[in-house]
């Protein structure tokens, strides 16, 4: 039980030392997490507006598939983004296997279905009354989709901490995508895995910590968003 | 029709994500592209020559001697040959001969190398509850399976799976799979000594890992070696260059380049004072 307190002083000297392995691990695990986080925003929001907002054929089917996908394992992604990346895959030519970007594909097909699936959630919980009001006021259409929009706003960052949360965690698409190469697809969780296996338990807890740092500061700085709008 | 002007609109939208989140993939893969083609070598590797610190020790001299970025990824043997099948790799140090010759019988690779090689130990609770001490491995894997204690294989493929499988053979045992007392812990080496220690269980490792294990138990080691020396238990380790023919896109030069290193003096000389707990761990032995 040593190594959980060896762990603890670890993870203070790691940091407070600038211990460049360390340091280059967390900037890994934050250019991907973030390349991967941008780009699901990106598509996620307008598509999880859609499937809220819009009555459509199918849309119960497609619902349900989004809720599915929300099951995805990490490693079967790791998986099968390994299978289009690699050399001989349909994207090999892009050279895109054992890099940052390459894990943040993976992880944006992690994070879609959360920001898809909680949008739309949001979107449909806006009160349908909102609209009839609206347009009793005399809000043309356009009024009201950008409304709703701004009221679901919170609703969005709950999607986003939730998607953040799940994509800085993530050791299978990091470990089958990235490689786990040091100075360059070391993530955070990839490196845990390894000092684990290395049977070095107490690097493996300090990182740990670390990674809960790096959240911690990711989730007080939407907090602080979360309040001014 | 409002309506389907707004959804047309929103497509246009996501069009236009798309577009930015796909320039801003590509364009940060050229980039980290560009400097890949030339200098970089990527090697797949088994986990016994990272998880010692070999690689960390050797590979910075390498890189300085002739400013080719290495890279590594070390996973089990039966991972590292499909990456290299997979032209996902430029080269390979390994450590299972049989698995080896036929990788390179299919085309996959050429001028297989040999390097280095140390031992595999058969290692178990110092109380040795089977009584395999000082016997031949054939006689004792016998002992272990009649008297049904603890093995933990690694259960993954890797070269040290492929020995052991190999063993059990050689013993005219059945390849064990679902008895009770054998449990496949699918994890790399030293995870694998950690579940055996905690099992009290035996395992087969290549001595290298064993040494580091023991280096990291300070001096208390759970296991410790019981069967050694016995000609069969011989473990090399090779390097193979992925063949350019299979794959032409592969950097071939440089992992020639890292193959004639490893065989020269200097880098031989380095591999054989390498030491954990004032212990040699491989004894080089390429061929020129």
């Amino acid at each position: 039980m040593d190594f959980i307190q060896d762990g603890f002083i670890q993870a203070f000297a790691l940091l407070l030392n600038r211990d460049a392995a360390t340091y280059s691990a967390i900037s890994a695990t934050l250019r991907a997490s973030g390349l991967a986080m941008t780009a699901s925003l990106l598509l996620g929001i307008p598509l999880g507006y859609l499937l809220g907002y819009f009555d459509f054929r199918l849309k119960k089917q497609i619902r349900i598939i989004v809720d599915t996908l929300l099951a995805l394992p990490t490693v079967f992604i790791g998986l099968v983004i390994y299978a289009l990346l690699t050399r001989n895959g349909p994207l090999g030519e892009a050279g895109l296997l054992f890099t940052i970007p390459g894990i943040a594909i993976g992880q944006m097909i992690l994070s879609l279905p959360i920001i898809i699936a909680l949008t739309a959630t949001a979107v449909e919980a806006v009160d349908r009354n909102l609209c009839i009001t609206l347009m009793s006021l005399g809000a043309n259409r356009k009024q009201v989709a950008v409304t709703t929009l701004w009221e679901v706003r919170l609703g969005i960052v709950a999607a986003a901490v939730t998607a953040t949360g799940r994509v800085l965690t993530e050791v299978g698409i990091s470990l089958m995508v990235g490689g786990n190469i040091k100075w360059h697809t070391r993530t955070i969780t990839t490196a845990i895995a390894l000092e684990t296996s290395k049977g070095e338990f107490g690097m493996g807890i300090a990182l740990g910590l670390v990674l809960l740092l790096i959240a911690l500061t990711v989730n007080i700085s939407l907090a602080g968003l979360r309040r001014r709008i | 029709m409002v309506k389907k002007e707004k959804i047309i609109r929103i497509l246009f939208i996501l069009a236009v994500a798309i577009a930015v989140v796909s320039t801003a993939i590509f364009g940060a893969a050229q980039d980290s592209n560009a400097v890949a083609q030339e200098e970089t070598l990527l090697m797949a590797t088994t986990t016994s020559t990272d998880n010692t610190g070999l690689l960390e020790y050797l590979m910075p001299v390498f890189s300085e001697k002739t400013g080719i970025d290495i890279r590594w990824i070390s996973s089990g043997t039966g991972k590292a040959l499909k990456l290299g099948e997979n032209c996902d790799v430029d080269v390979l140090l390994v450590h299972a001969p049989q698995a080896e010759k036929d990788f390179v019988a299919r085309g996959f690779g050429i001028d297989r190398r040999k390097i280095m090689y140390n031992d595999f130990v058969l290692i178990g609770p110092p109380e040795d509850p089977a009584t395999i001490q000082g016997k031949r491995v054939s006689e004792a894997l016998q002992t272990i399976r009649s008297s049904a204690d603890i093995f933990v294989s690694r259960g993954d493929g890797s070269g040290t799976h492929k020995m052991e499988r190999a063993l059990w053979k050689s013993a005219n045992v059945p390849t064990p799979e679902q008895e009770l007392w054998y449990r496949q812990s699918g994890q790399g080496m030293l995870a694998t000594i950690n579940v055996a220690g905690e099992l009290k269980g035996y395992t087969l490792t290549d001595r290298g890992t064993y040494i580091k294990y023991e280096s990291s138990t300070e001096g208390n080691p759970a296991l410790v070696v019981l069967v050694e020396g016995d000609a069969v238990l011989l473990n090399q380790y090779s390097i193979i260059p992925v063949d350019p023919k299979h794959c032409p896109r592969v950097n071939y030069d440089n992992a020639k380049a890292l193959s004639d290193w490893l065989a020269d003096d200097d880098a031989q000389r380095m591999i054989g004072e390498f030491r954990l707990l004032g212990k040699q761990l491989f004894t080089p032995n390429a061929s020129r």
